[in-house]
């Protein structure tokens, strides 16, 4: 098997589309991930950054209302305030949520948004405090998608040292035991190894990689320093950042004051590492084509990883070229994520009716379904992401819970709704197993049949 | 034509059609009674940070109405369980539970989780069943890791129910999960449909297969003769945003729990979330504490007396919160907290554990109670009574560095 446009926009995009072009090749494939980023810019969503107004505001309105309420004051109009701050933000991030399911459904790029939602899955985060957790898309805005296509130590170095990351992994608290900081607060501060020990257990190297608890140890104290508030932005501290050199994997980083570009210098050589090169390409091939994929396969993604220092259009386009790829007897079944964004695409729904939707709308047919469907959204289990296993996604609420979106949502997604067996077509493509074709022509009633075709185990898999 | 008769006789149909639990791979020949045991355990976890000291008051500390003004204003004699305690209010429907010796607490224990206060790290503590965070990175439930240690598990052994993931639950050993939340709606035609583009694909299929019988036993209808006005009006009802359905939601968890427990399952956990009480607590803890009282009423019924005679209900919660009410009429976070435990399994109608006392000198950095004693060593107990399970196991695996001690002999 090779290139195929059918498989291109099942396997590797967001699925067909009645109403979008399937790419031609793999080389236009990945020549469109170097153009500029047309989904966002027609979809757009905000950059993190430009929430640090929001952050002083409300938490100024929050300081108000405390001193209001100790000194037995009227606080009513400075809780009414912090609610329509908080409404206008809950607002927005349904807004963005909407926004990256259309996306997906209307991208002519759709291998892009896979990416997208790979990258963010390899560096998981999630905001912890009422307003961060709104936040989610705008991290993947700034740290994600400008470099899903580049080297991935710019990746690497874009996502872990992001505000979003140092606030989930504790880093901000993270100070150097001999730091200028320490010595003058004595015992309530230390370090903090969590963002050390993710980046290479998860990021780069891969958790068996070949690195020790003195290795984690150091990188923390080579963090140091990483910091942000919401009135300076991202700053290096050095106050905070733990003097001397540090030895990771065997090689001295920094001198006597720590710097970010030494941060910088040991994120660029865990990214070119071997291990790293070999982890990434794994995780990869597994995401895209199988839940164990074909040795070759892999052994040539990382071999061009390494010839190019992780150039990822490169190693992309080592995957797109290599006949295991688009092998017809592998692939995954698809997350909640994919099979509601492909869903949406395969009805190819309007971006106006996002305009006409309340907070409960995109509650009820988008967000509260994929909880149920066991992917919540922006909402990943932990720092390591969501698991890639087909078991882990074939569970019986899950499938449950993709029925019920299935009947109850294109009915109000997408009016009048198509003819189920027409619908066939525009979401399998012209291959279709009889029996789904049966069932769309046998289905009771419209709702039913449009239910059974997203149901299908064609359109259930990648 | 009755809805529900229609419904009842369809799902003898759906049998036919192949949905029958025999045919399920996830479930063994193996009977369970010769591995697990008769013997059920259930844990809920109180998602917020539990006031412990308002839902069981420590009148007989007479520094307790002192300290919380609003929340200790009045004290109702029928709900005094002894000259030491009374119960919250909203848990009245709980006192019949004490009495007869099904009810107990644990008072001011903690998890090993300090200082920081974040219901975010206190959970993953409390789930994980670790000292700490970020140490070997533990990525699994110790609700998981006993079953690991038990004989016999299958897929049916243990449920994890409702909407919220748990990291309980989550890691190598099999768990069900399901939340009554899920709707199955489908027309008996369109099930057969489905059944038939599923033919080649086993996967999909078991898992349909199981959806169909859990769909069926969680208290609403899943399949519908015909795709006519009564499936388009289940579906309707199914898709209310969630506010509009919250009131029975516990309760359904609960039955559902129950109806698993009594046929094979032994394990089932869910969370009662809404306990993070810093303003007006008087008002905010009520639909909490009834969700608690509801919760615990629905297992017992629901389980039956039999079986709920073999039960443990562990509840546990991330923090308790300060001994000061705040300025807001409510409590903020703080360190040692309580554990309640029920079941007919269980030696109740005991405040287990020592009391620090309130007065300031014996609270945890002068604001919160302090914690007498691991609640994971009282976990330990109502597990290993109820499983058997290995000393050595427990304090190692289930709750690494825990240190079981001697037996308080939890259960009867």
């Amino acid at each position: 098997m090779s290139f195929d446009p059918v498989m291109a926009e099942t396997r590797f995009g967001c699925g067909l589309s009645p109403k979008v072009p399937r790419p031609q090749a793999v080389d236009a494939m990945i020549a469109r991930l170097k153009e500029p980023d047309a989904a966002a810019l027609e979809f757009p969503v905000a950059q993190f950054d430009t929430f640090r107004d929001t952050f002083e505001t409300y938490t100024a309105l929050n300081r108000e209302r405390r001193r209001l309420d100790d000194a037995g004051g009227e606080s009513a109009g400075v809780r009414e305030e912090a609610k329509q701050l908080m409404q206008s933000m809950r607002r927005r991030n349904l807004e963005w949520a909407w926004q990256a399911m259309m996306r997906c459904t209307w991208t002519r790029d759709g291998f892009r948004e896979r990416l997208a939602f790979f990258w963010f899955d390899h560096f998981a985060a999630y905001g912890k405090g009422r307003l961060y957790k709104l936040l989610g898309s705008t991290y993947v805005e700034e740290a994600i998608r400008p470099n899903l296509a580049r080297k991935f130590e710019d990746l690497l170095i874009a996502a872990a040292t992001h505000p979003f990351m140092l606030l989930f992994l504790d880093q901000r608290s993270s100070v150097g035991p001999n730091s200028a900081v320490a010595q003058k607060k004595g015992g309530t501060t230390g370090l903090n190894e969590n963002l050390a020990r993710e980046v290479l257990e998860l990021h780069t190297l891969g958790v068996g990689g070949p690195y020790s608890q003195d290795d984690v140890r150091q990188l923390a104290e080579l963090f140091t320093g990483l910091s942000w508030n919401y009135r300076k932005g991202f700053r290096y501290l050095e106050s905070r950042s733990e003097p001397g050199a540090e030895t990771v994997l065997g090689k001295r980083y920094g001198g006597a004051d720590g710097s970010l570009e030494d941060i910088h210098a040991v994120l660029r050589d865990l990214a070119r590492h071997p291990v790293t090169a070999r982890h990434l390409s794994t995780k990869l091939a597994r995401h895209f084509v199988a839940d164990t994929p074909p040795e070759p396969l892999v052994a040539a993604m990382t071999s061009v990883y390494l010839d190019t220092n992780g150039d990822l259009a490169a190693v992309y386009g080592a995957m797109l070229s290599h006949d295991d790829a688009w092998r017809s007897d592998l692939g995954n079944v698809k997350r909640p994520v994919d099979f509601v964004a492909s869903g949406f695409r395969a009805l190819a729904i309007a971006p106006e009716l996002g305009d006409s939707w309340r907070p409960r709308d995109f509650r009820r047919y988008l967000l509260a379904p994929l909880t149920l469907m066991g992917q919540p959204w922006e909402r990943p289990p932990g720092p390591q992401g969501w698991p890639e296993e087909d078991s882990q996604w074939l569970s019986p609420q899950g499938l449950a819970a993709r029925l019920q979106w299935a009947l109850s949502a294109p009915a109000v997604l997408s009016d009048p709704l198509p003819d189920p067996r027409a619908f066939v077509t525009d979401a399998l493509g012209g291959e279709v197993p009889s029996s789904v074709t049966f069932a769309a022509r046998a289905a009771e009633n419209r709702v039913e049949g449009i239910a059974l075709v997203l149901m299908s185990p064609a359109f259930q898999r990648h | 034509m009755d809805n529900g008769l229609s419904r009842r006789r369809f799902l003898t149909r759906g049998m036919a059609l192949g949905c029958s639990l025999a045919a399920s791979p996830l479930v063994t020949p193996v009977s369970l009674a010769a591995t697990a045991g008769e013997n059920r355990l259930v844990v809920i976890v109180l998602r917020g940070g539990l006031d412990g000291l308002d839902l069981l008051r420590p009148w007989g500390d007479a520094g307790f109405a002192a300290l919380r003004p609003n929340l200790a204003a009045d004290r109702p004699d029928d709900l005094m369980l002894n000259d030491m305690h009374g119960l919250h209010p909203a848990l009245a429907p709980l006192v019949p539970m004490w009495r007869a010796g099904e009810l107990g607490f644990v008072q001011a224990v903690s998890t090993p989780y300090r200082d920081k206060r974040s219901h975010f790290d206190g959970q993953d503590i409390l789930e994980a069943g670790t000292p700490g965070l970020g140490q070997g990175g533990a990525r699994d439930g110790w609700l998981n890791r006993l079953l690991q240690g038990m004989d016999g598990v299958d897929a049916r052994t243990a449920y994890a129910i409702g909407i919220d993931p748990m990291l309980l639950s989550r890691g190598a050993a099999p768990v069900s999960s399901w939340t009554p939340e899920v709707d199955m709606v489908l027309s008996a035609p369109g099930l057969a449909l489905m059944q038939g583009m599923y033919e080649g694909d086993p996967d999909m299929a078991a898992a349909l297969r199981e959806a169909v019988v859990l769909a069926e036993s969680d208290g609403d209808a899943a399949i519908f003769e015909a795709a006519d006005g009564d499936m388009m009006q289940a579906l309707a009802d199914d898709t209310q945003p969630a506010g509009a359905r919250a009131g029975k939601r516990h309760v359904q968890v609960a039955e559902f729990a129950a109806r698993q427990l009594a046929a094979d399952a032994r394990i089932a956990c869910f969370s009662i979330g809404g306990w993070d009480s810093h303003r007006k607590q008087r008002n905010t803890l009520n639909g909490p504490m009834r969700s608690l009282a509801d919760t615990l009423t629905a297992l017992r019924d629901g389980l039956g007396a039999v079986s709920w005679g073999r039960t443990t209900v562990v509840a546990v919660t991330e923090f308790g919160r300060t001994v000061r009410e705040n300025g807001t009429q409510g409590t903020d976070h703080g360190t040692g907290g309580m554990m309640l435990l029920a079941g007919g399994a269980l030696r109740g109608g005991a405040v287990h554990g020592k009391w620090p006392g309130l007065d300031e000198a014996d609270l945890y950095q002068r604001r919160d109670l302090m914690p007498m004693d691991d609640v994971r060593r009282w976990a330990g107990w109502a597990i290993r009574s109820s499983f058997g399970i290995d000393k050595g196991y427990l304090e190692r695996v289930v709750f690494p560095g825990m240190t079981l001690g001697g037996d308080p002999g939890l259960l009867l």
